[in-house]
């Protein structure tokens, strides 16, 4: 993947020392070896629709603010001007909140898609998009299997817009806009670990009003947006029909074939071109 | 080599490169041909939607969404254009590489083709790039997204560029006169043809490859691991269709340029790339066959989308292969150029069909391109087409090499 795993451990040394003061268990390594990204716990059961959410990221992004109410039934979308919506669900659990952002994979269609690393799988864990590498292609949107990145088809600067996780303040020591807004604790910001674990306690706890599912947990390879739900997903609109492995792997076996042709092709080529180079005859023959 | 203007001016009796050049520039024959009364408004108005596009954004004049940020100008004029242009690569293939010598009097208008294909559909590319300013990054190396197919296919676009202009560019020292030149630059034509093979193997396959990651969003009857081997297999007969399709209409618009040898070598060839389509296009339908076995997609064949895929794989594969064996069996001139037409047409669909009509083919909302982003494809196509007759009434392409060239083998 995009990230080197020693080169990640070396500065997260530093940076963990410095940025993330007060969160040693987000930069520690799990047994396995896995990274420690930090993401996102959404708890369908806990959420109330108040979308303090929907407006604390549109303040801290300068977006305007959503005016659109919930309507059961009805789908809002993120779009350019709205990294999150909360719709109201009519599922076999009663009415359910659902809430969409970008997964933050772990191993992002997008990020592997972009030719320019514009987008891009920090190590803190964010996918995050940088306006100065982009140029515009949305090979992200055509990849991105959640369908996250939106692109402002009506400017003549067009920017790619989603949900960062809000780096920015993460970077800062600070937790995202939305997680700080929530006021029923739906939503919940911590390393991907925390949060799996905090996901079971809280079934653990009242198996009865969960399924048994962690969206996010196993889904596009893991991601680092994840969800807890009363009624199965596909319910809430989220797509379950989609792979358990990464995206980008789908394409590297296309991408590990390149350097073998590279070498192996133009020597063949090369001897073919030698053994018929005095052939006199080929004019008559394939007739 | 230091002072190019001396012995090239010299070559063109006396006159001076930038005289001739000027002279050069000016149009040649009639104006009003009906060619040019259907072009000429197309490209103005299609050079205003572009000025538009940059201005107003993409969304302005096309009907892309955030569901489908790919449409026409993607899917048509890069997927399926380059594709056309794979008869470059095939061809140079069989005359340097194999050494087949009959097909010599038409690799060099292929090979122009197939750069100004490049050049033009390519090109579109940057048409279609919210960002284009950026498309620096990727070249100069400040961020190199190398996990990217895109980024594969975009630099094997403009190596292959260089390394088609190469392999054209003895025609134009020809017209410039200049030998020495001439010289320098034919000695490099092997090279340039073993890395441009190399290179379009790569990207005519990358093209398909980019789509490998929309695993959930193309139709399951055209998606498939298998992408990749099938763009590149079907590059070979798309590639020499157009070279068939395209040689017919030379022969005729161009009559008086070609010699009396090479129109009645025009038959031969003909029959030989027939047989070459044929051959490529069984491959092709076997493959597609087994793809189509092993990903087990019996029950989508009787859908709307099921019939679609029929109509593909029978209409336009498995019957124009058939008119091809059955025109080089009968030495059918006529039945080649329909069978070209089938292919190219097979070959639209299908490009199409992986990029546009089975991409999110179960969206409530499916896009349509719009009239102004066919008018911009056209656009692309004519002046193409402009830039190509300039070049063929100029240049020595499907007249043949001044004597002094051919004094030189
Ligand atoms: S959900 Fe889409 S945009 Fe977000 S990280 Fe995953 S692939 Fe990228
Ligand atoms: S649109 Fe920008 S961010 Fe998305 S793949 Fe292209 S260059 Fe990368």
């Amino acid at each position: 993947m995009a990230l080197d795993r020693r080169n990640f451990l070396k500065t997260m040394g530093v940076a963990g020392l410095t940025l993330l003061a007060g969160r040693n268990l987000a930069n520690k390594t799990t047994a396995n070896g896995e990274i420690e990204f930090r993401g996102l716990l959404f708890d369908a059961t806990r959420c109330v629709g108040c979308q303090s959410c929907e407006s604390a990221c549109a303040e801290a992004h300068q977006f305007p603010q959503p005016t659109d109410e919930i309507v059961a039934g009805v789908v809002r979308k993120t779009s350019e001007t709205q990294r999150c919506v909360v719709n109201l669900r009519n599922t076999s659990a009663g009415e359910i909140y659902s809430r969409n952002a970008c997964m933050h994979c772990n191993e992002p269609a997008c990020a592997a898609a972009c030719l320019t690393q514009a987008m891009f799988k920090t190590k803190e864990g964010p996918v995050i998009w940088r306006a100065d590498k982009c140029m515009g292609c949305r090979y992200c949107m055509v990849s991105c299997p959640f369908d996250v990145p939106k692109f402002e088809y009506h400017s003549a600067n067009p920017k790619i817009e989603k949900c960062d996780l809000c780096y920015d303040r993460i970077t800062q020591g600070k937790i995202p806009a939305c997680a700080e807004a929530c006021p029923a604790e739906a939503l919940v910001f911590g390393s991907r670990r925390e949060l799996i674990a905090e996901a079971r306690k809280r079934f653990a706890g009242t198996p009865a009003s969960y399924i048994d599912q962690i969206y996010g947990e196993n889904v596009a390879g893991g991601t680092g947006y994840l969800s807890l739900s009363p009624a199965p997903f596909e319910e809430l609109g989220y797509n379950t029909k989609l792979q358990n492995s990464s995206y980008p792997e789908l394409s590297k076996g296309f991408l590990y074939t390149v350097p073998s042709v590279f070498v192996l092709l133009p020597p063949l080529l090369l001897g073919i071109y030698e053994a018929n180079k005095n052939n006199h005859l080929k004019e008559e023959e394939h007739e | 080599m230091n002072n190019p203007t001396i012995p090239i001016a010299k070559d063109n009796d006396g006159k001076p490169i930038w005289k001739f050049l000027l002279a050069e520039l000016k149009p040649r024959g009639k104006w009003f041909t009906p060619f040019n009364i259907i072009s000429i408004p197309i490209i103005l108005l299609g050079i205003v939607l572009i000025v538009i596009r940059f201005w107003k954004g993409i969304g302005s004049i096309t009907n892309l969404s955030q569901e489908i940020p790919w449409g026409l100008w993607i899917g048509f004029d890069v997927v399926t254009g380059v594709a056309f242009a794979g008869g470059a690569y095939v061809l140079t293939f069989m005359v340097y590489i194999l050494n087949m010598k009959k097909y010599h009097s038409i690799v060099r208008v292929t090979v122009l083709n197939g750069f100004l294909a490049y050049v033009f559909y390519a090109g579109a590319l940057l048409l279609d790039l919210g960002r284009p300013w950026n498309v620096i990054n990727p070249i100069i190396g400040n961020s190199f997204g190398t996990s990217s197919v895109l980024f594969l296919v975009a630099w094997h676009f403009m190596l292959y560029m260089i390394a088609e202009l190469i392999e054209f560019s003895p025609a134009i020292a020809e017209w410039l006169g200049a030998k020495r030149a001439r010289k320098i630059l034919s000695g490099m034509t092997i090279a340039a043809v073993i890395f441009g093979i190399t290179l379009s193997t790569l990207h005519q396959s990358g093209l398909g490859a980019l789509y490998l990651m929309a695993k959930d969003k193309i139709h399951p009857l055209w998606y498939s691991e298998f992408i990749p081997i099938l763009f590149l297999v079907s590059s070979v007969f798309a590639g020499l269709s157009m070279v068939i399709f395209e040689g017919s209409i030379s022969h005729k618009v161009f009559f008086n340029q070609i010699s009396e040898k090479n129109h009645k070598a025009q038959k031969g060839i003909l029959q030989g790339l027939s047989k070459i389509c044929a051959g490529a296009m069984f491959a092709y339908f076997f493959l597609q066959l087994l793809v189509f076995i092993h990903n087990k997609n019996w029950d989508l064949l009787f859908t709307p989308m099921g019939y679609w895929f029929l109509t593909e794989m029978i209409g336009f594969v498995l019957i124009p292969m058939m008119l091809f064996i059955y025109s080089y069996r009968t030495s059918n001139t006529m039945l080649v150029r329909i069978a070209a037409i089938l292919t190219m047409l097979g070959i639209i669909i299908n490009r199409l069909n992986v990029t546009v009509i089975g991409f999110r083919w179960d969206a409530a909302i499916h896009y349509v391109p719009s009239w102004m982003e066919i008018v911009v494809t056209l656009t692309v196509i004519f002046t193409e087409i402009w830039i190509f007759r300039w070049i063929i009434n100029r240049m020595p392409v499907l007249r043949e090499s001044p004597e002094w060239a051919n004094d030189e083998k």
